[in-house]
């Protein structure tokens, strides 16, 4: 579903992705752990192309993302078939990013509205089934603001799920958010998972790695370093780097 | 039942009323001034000609402020493209348009003709009629701020909601006639309100090339009376009319747009 050969990627001087290889079957849930400044985030988005990469390929769906290849050369893609390949990824973002002028319901037909040009009627429908789904089917007319920060999360899954995408990212989706509301938001996730959604998760809840991640691939210093089954890659990692950055994880008190 | 005595604060009654008597004596000198004709501003205050001034500056006003608007959003969407020509250009033109006095561009306007004789296959002082050159002056002078306001509007959108939205399939526009620009209005309407009603007042500097407007009538009939400032306490009469319209116009605004998105900054 996913191939990264090579993916490069600099901000002015700093190189921050140096050469990612990966590769994600459809299906997988692969969980993207690692310290601060490791690039994690960096190559999600380079993932749906909100971040252009400089070096490398990167394929989803079999599909070069962001580019047409033709001989040695990649030519930029038009926007227009960008926003096709970006409407078939969803995006879970860290600071939920629901658009505060619209009711939750709202927020979940606009893009399928406007973007895919479905008819009224039917995504609403499916909205409010989505919406059931995350449990929140009740709170179909509250604004952003009258959510707490794990319902906002939940509206925000539902929103993605409504392009009825091949692959979900998800971006440290429960790292802004209260502890006691972090559960609520990976319930939804493994239900997800159950399902057979294709998943790329950067997190540091590495319980809900061990438990639904069908694999663990470790970033440190824009390479990946190991990747791996969670109960082996937890347990015993190859790397000294792995063991470090787990070891410093484990000696916080939980998160 | 306990009594609560407030501290007394003689400065602030003194105050008071110092503010108090200046404001009735100048009331009382205004009213009592055997200068005024009191006569004379009735009989203007809604005479046709004025009427008609009136409905010039009205009209000047929003004709000016829907092109700054339309040209204010291009500029300030130019401002942010990736594009440094574009950046440069519309730079440039806020540095021109805001260096120079607002007087100086309604006379280049008013007296293009002794720049260019002829607009392409038209005579200019056809087409630039005082009344175009009015427009276009205020216009394009509105423009220049309206950029500034609205591209602070567009700057105090949150990042994250750009990302959301072409995550989501959005292109560019779409994003931002949706989702940026709503949000924008926050921020916007407020000081655009502060922007209309200072263009309301200066409609009147058209008066410099015959304009047509609620200050070009007065002065013209001053001009023929010599009752100068019974005119322009009919003028003033006008002038904060519409701008007290405007204030609350605004404020309806500002209540509706908060209530609509209480949530931006709300709670988490």
């Amino acid at each position: 579903m996913v191939r990264a050969q090579g993916v490069r990627k600099r901000f002015r001087r700093t190189e921050v992705l140096k050469g990612i290889d990966l590769d994600v079957a459809a299906g997988e849930v692969l969980c993207l752990i690692g310290p601060s400044g490791s690039g994690k985030s960096t190559f999600l988005r380079c993932v749906n192309h909100l971040e252009q990469i400089d070096g490398g390929r990167l394929y989803v769906g079999g599909e070069l993302v962001g580019y047409r290849e033709q001989g040695d050369v990649l030519y930029e893609m038009h926007e227009r078939d960008v926003c096709r390949q970006r409407a078939a990824i969803g995006m879970v973002f860290q600071r939920f990013n629901l658009f505060p002028h619209m009711t939750a319901l709202a927020n979940i037909v606009e893009a399928p509205i406007r973007v895919r040009r479905e008819p009224k009627r039917e995504a609403l429908d499916r909205a409010a089934a989505l919406l059931a789904r995350v449990g929140l089917a009740h709170k179909a007319n509250a604004y952003p603001s009258e959510l707490s920060g794990g319902q906002q999360q939940r509206v925000a899954i539902a929103r993605a799920l409504a392009m009825q995408p091949k692959l979900m990212l998800f971006d440290e989706p429960t790292s802004a958010l209260d502890p006691e509301l972090v559960g609520e938001v990976l319930a939804v996730m493994r239900t997800l998972a159950d399902d057979g959604m294709t998943m790329i998760v950067v997190t540091h809840e590495m319980a809900f790695a061990r438990e639904a991640g069908h694999r663990i691939a470790f970033m440190d210093d824009g390479v990946i370093v190991e990747s791996g089954p969670p109960r082996e890659l937890l347990s015993e990692p190859a790397h000294e780097r792995t063991r470090a950055f787990l070891s410093r994880l484990l000696a916080q008190p939980a998160r | 039942m306990t009594r609560v005595v407030p501290l007394p604060r003689p400065g602030l009654w003194l105050g008071s009323a110092v503010v108090v008597v200046f404001a009735a004596l100048v009331a009382l000198s205004v009213f009592r001034n055997p200068n005024i004709r009191h006569g004379v501003i009735a009989q203007y205050q809604f005479a046709p000609a004025i009427l008609r001034g009136l409905e010039l500056t009205v009209v000047l006003a929003v004709l000016a402020a829907a092109i700054g608007l339309v040209l204010g959003v291009v500029l300030a969407v130019m401002r942010i493209s990736p594009s440094a020509i574009l950046r440069v250009a519309s730079a440039g033109y806020t540095w021109l348009v805001r260096g120079t006095p607002l007087l100086v561009q309604i006379l280049i306007w008013g007296n293009l003709a002794l720049l260019f004789e002829y607009l392409g296959p038209f005579r200019t002082n056809d087409v630039m009629t005082p009344f175009v050159a009015s427009v276009i002056a205020l216009g394009l002078n509105e423009a220049a701020y309206m950029a500034e306001i609205v591209r602070a509007g567009i700057l105090a959108v949150d990042r994250g909601q750009v990302d959301a939205s072409l995550a989501l399939g959005m292109t560019r526009g779409l994003a931002m006639r949706r989702i940026i620009l709503p949000q924008a209005l926050r921020v916007i309407v407020p000081p655009a309100g502060n922007q209309f009603i200072s263009l309301l007042k200066a409609t009147s500097l058209v008066s410099v090339i015959a304009g047509g407007d609620l200050l070009t009538a007065a002065e013209n009939i001053a001009s023929a009376n010599l009752h100068t400032i019974e005119l322009m306490l009919v003028a003033t009469f006008w002038y904060l009319v519409l701008t007290t319209i405007t204030s609350i116009a605004q404020h309806v605004a500002e209540r509706r747009l908060g209530r609509a998105h209480a949530s931006a900054h709300g709670g988490r």
